[in-house]
């Protein structure tokens, strides 16, 4: 995969300097640890300026690094149709995990952040529609997390699981969140 | 709720209807898989559509989490079933990538060629399902037919027809057999052929032209807005393949054209298909000429399982290997990596983070179909339910890819 730091790298640094830092690259991405109240600004840069047209957003993707504190990670991957570049915005949150959606710059964003949400409840502020999206509706818990068993928790439906009841999640009920929309009655 | 389309009635159209919702699926012949589609219409005109995916969710990333890597290799067979060779190849080449190694060229030869009958095997299914969608059953009996033989190719070369699982970390599980090579070469002298029938029999099929040619258009800058990529993304106009862009393993040495079309339409995407299936019987036979004698696997016992078998009953050190690889799997060094190969159905990507243990602490899958579905809400003029089939067959989501 072709990385040209020298010409991109120097580009976002003197945009954005101190707020962000440069991780450096790693089995050719380079990397860029972005504080959240930066991240749409940060993305709508590296999508509009014409020298690096990062249009094509490939993948969000939740992390869990528990026991570390801070505990969460959202994990961007742009790619430049022109410039045929690849770039990787890491976002590190706290608990509970929260941080502006990018919906705004990339529609393809929708559902990779309601799958960030289901998986690891990673809220995403300003998100039009953030219902679950492989868990049904009213299921507790996020199970991607780490500290979610493997098998499940233990209910009439799973005789199997883990004991214990599952972690109570506030405001786990879509209907909570703002903008979110529960699904018609039929 | 901004991710429905809003499409809009025909203006001469002064009847009274009323709306209903309905439910596509998930049990549902069109939909490819278990997906539920809830559709809003206003009489026989959809006027927002809200898919439900998530029937099929096997947590595949949670389940990697507690596997070896070779052990992963199972479960991504099962994310795109149409074509397993292609998700071992993402998923081996991004866990190489982190090892930094290399399989060996003969076996990067035989990955690429694998991945390539798979290519074929998945557009040809599209290539018959999407008529049949429509109404025309005939061309889905016929690409069965050479499904057939490429079901039997691969069952040639690793013992089974859907679930291969024949790439390794460092190379493949073994060597082409002896009788695959003339078998390859019978197919692909005759399957150019067959390609012909099929453009015969449905190019000059007016219902399936008519149900298929101006509907679902999907602009360029809404398909890259959307993420579509494969296909789907080349159809509406975006020259794009990672195999051309971001050449892996020894695709930099082939010959292929890369397939657009400017419609965006149904049509096109169903076109871009049959016509990357010739380009894949190209780079299969540049494969066959190009490819070299040598080690199919790469010589690290650390990584490698042996691969004189029958040395694990009588030495040691290679049963002490054997063991240590199945029990406890090897260590890939801390780091992450994100790895993307032109698969079937678009950009598959592997995300993994590694700790320094064998197994993964994350594996993210970029899976090309969850991302393509999502193209059903960049379509126009797609007014009635029945494009609504068209539209989703064209866009060709393998739901078991779409669910993880």
């Amino acid at each position: 995969m072709s990385v040209e730091p020298s010409l991109y790298h120097t580009l976002i640094m003197e945009r954005f300097g101190e707020a962000i830092e440069d991780l450096g690259a790693a089995h050719g991405i380079h990397a860029f640890a972005v504080p959240p109240e930066k991240i749409v600004e940060f993305c709508r840069f590296l999508k509009e300026h014409p020298a690096l047209e990062f249009n094509f957003l490939s993948d969000i993707c939740g992390v869990d690094h528990y026991p570390e504190m801070p505990r969460f990670e959202a994990v961007y991957h742009l790619y430049s149709l022109p410039n045929k570049w690849r770039v990787r915005i890491k976002c590190r949150l706290g608990d509970p995990p929260q941080l502006p959606s990018v919906t705004g710059v990339w529609r393809t964003a929708n559902w990779h952040e309601r799958e960030a949400w289901d998986m690891y409840g990673i809220r995403f502020e300003g998100h039009p529609d953030l219902r679950r999206i492989y868990m049904w509706e009213g299921f507790e818990g996020f199970p991607q997390r780490k500290d979610f068993p493997l098998r499940g928790y233990k209910d009439e439906l799973n005789p199997f699981g883990a004991e214990g009841p599952p972690p109570t999640q506030p405001d786990l009920a879509t209907r909570d969140i703002p903008g979110g929309r529960s699904t018609p009655e039929r | 709720m901004t991710e429905v389309t809003e499409l809009s009635r025909p203006e001469d159209e002064a009847l009274n209807t009323k709306e209903v919702l309905l439910n596509l699926g998930p049990q549902h012949p069109s939909t490819h898989g278990v997906l539920r589609l809830v559709l809003e219409l206003d009489g026989e005109y959809v006027k927002r559509v809200d898919p439900h995916i998530g029937y099929l969710h096997r947590g595949t990333e949670k389940l990697a989490e507690s596997f070896t890597y070779t052990q992963i290799f199972p479960l991504t067979d099962r994310l795109d079933y149409l074509c397993p060779p292609s998700n071992n190849l993402a998923f081996a080449l991004a866990v190489e990538k982190l090892l930094g190694i290399q399989a060996p060229i003969r076996a990067q030869y035989i990955r690429v060629m694998m991945a390539e009958l798979a290519r074929i095997s998945g557009h040809l299914l599209i290539t018959g399902a999407l008529p049949m969608d429509l109404g025309a059953m005939t061309a889905l009996l016929y690409v069965m037919r050479e499904r057939e033989m490429i079901m039997d190719l691969l069952e040639m070369i690793t013992g089974a027809r859907m679930h291969t699982s024949f790439c390794r970390v460092g190379g493949v599980r073994e060597d082409l057999p002896d009788e695959f090579l003339p078998k390859i070469r019978e197919f692909c002298d005759i399957f150019p052929n067959r390609i012909r029938d099929y453009e015969r029999l449905l190019d000059n099929n007016r219902v399936f032209l008519k149900r298929t040619q101006g509907i679902g258009v999907i602009s360029a800058e809404d398909a890259i807005d959307l993420g579509l990529s494969g296909p789907n993304l080349r159809a509406s106009g975006v020259d794009w393949d990672i195999r051309r862009d971001e050449p892996y393993e020894i695709y930099d040495r082939l010959n292929f054209n890369v397939i657009t079309r400017d419609e965006g339409d149904c049509y096109a995407r169903w076109q871009c298909r049959v016509e990357e299936m010739r380009e894949s019987i190209r780079i299969i036979e540049q494969c066959l000429d190009q490819m070299p004698q040598g080690p199919f696997q790469i010589d690290m016992p650390t990584i490698a399982f042996p691969v004189d078998k029958d040395r694990v009953h009588c030495s040691m050190e290679a049963l002490i290997q054997h063991f240590d690889l199945s029990a406890y799997g090897f260590k890939v060094p801390k780091g992450e990596v994100y790895s993307a190969i032109e698969a079937p159905k678009g950009e598959l990507g592997f995300y993994i983070i590694s700790d320094g243990s064998p197994k993964p602490f994350r594996m993210k899958v970029r899976a090309p179909s969850f991302v393509n579905l999502q193209g059903i809400f960049g379509v126009t003029n797609a007014r009635y339910l029945a494009d609504m089939i068209a539209v989703l067959g064209s866009l060709d989501p393998v739901m078991a890819e779409v669910d993880k």
